[in-house]
């Protein structure tokens, strides 16, 4: 029997991992992964919440989180592709005709 | 004891793909250890007693997912291109990173500890039929909001990802 805070722990660790590859890394693709990697240890807390306190809700949250993430990757990696085909590049960086 | 073995195995994997992700080069091996993150999730969720969730986790996100995200690497067609990682910015944007990860993990690593460990109270086991149960009769409207969205990015994707000179003549 594994307490709830070992879980908790894991995908907080997770999560961090996801945020640090959001921010250092440029490329475009990477960003993406990070932000899965940041869902699933969100999922992973709604899970584990879920067996230790109520019952179902946690996956039912769960369950909508994947069906979220769907969607935000095949509208992120449609922008990606536009982006490619404007700058030839996916680092993050290029990617700056607002700026002053 | 056999669920803290299997905890602490699949927990090691999924840190172990997080960080290869964050120290590759090649986004293809970086979407390759994503997928052995997203698995040892799938055998986190197994442990939790949660067999409806690791098999949606294996096929909707180490499946469709995984997959959408080679394809794409795929059609860049990328260099592998070369990385400067000492960049002041980046070292302040990974120390913030890190700071906020010690804030959120400061409450669990240092509170007391709890008298008496509540044992979990399952009155509802998350097996396929509960989950239905309360999916559709208590969350059937955020249900229904979540098929709309994936209906509108549906259209946004396809919309994004079309060639604009194709329309000019129509």
């Amino acid at each position: 029997m594994v307490e709830l805070n070992h879980y908790l722990i894991l995908s907080a660790l997770l999560f961090g991992l996801g945020l640090i590859g959001f921010v250092v890394r440029r490329n475009s693709l990477i960003m993406f992964m990070s932000i899965e990697l940041m869902l699933n240890a969100a999922n992973l807390t709604f899970v584990a919440c879920a067996r230790h306190h109520v019952g179902a809700e946690g996956s039912v949250l769960a369950l909508l989180v994947i069906a979220v993430a769907a969607a935000e990757v095949a509208v992120g990696l449609a922008i990606l592709l536009a982006l490619f085909r404007l700058k030839k590049t996916v680092n993050a960086d290029e990617a700056r005709e607002l700026r002053a | 004891m056999s669920e803290a073995l299997s905890f602490y195995f699949f927990g090691s994997i999924a840190l172990l793909g997080g960080v290869n992700l964050l120290f590759c080069k090649n986004p293809v091996h970086g979407a390759l250890f994503l997928v052995c993150s997203f698995l040892a999730i799938a055998g986190l969720f197994l442990g939790l007693n949660s067999g409806l969730l690791a098999a949606i986790q294996v096929m909707v996100y180490a499946g469709a997912i995984m997959v959408l995200f080679l394809f794409v690497i795929l059609l860049l067609n990328l260099e592998v291109e070369p990385h400067q990682w000492m960049s002041p910015a980046r070292v302040a944007s990974a120390l913030v990173a890190i700071t906020t990860i010690g804030l959120v993990l400061q409450p669990f690593l240092f509170a007391p500890k709890p008298a008496v460990e509540a044992e979990p109270s399952l009155v509802v086991p998350p097996t396929a039929p509960n989950v239905a149960e309360v999916l559709f009769r208590q969350y059937a409207l955020p249900f229904e909001v979540v098929s709309l969205l994936l209906l509108v990015s549906m259209v946004g994707a396809i919309h994004l990802a079309r060639r604009p000179q194709r329309t000019e003549g129509v």
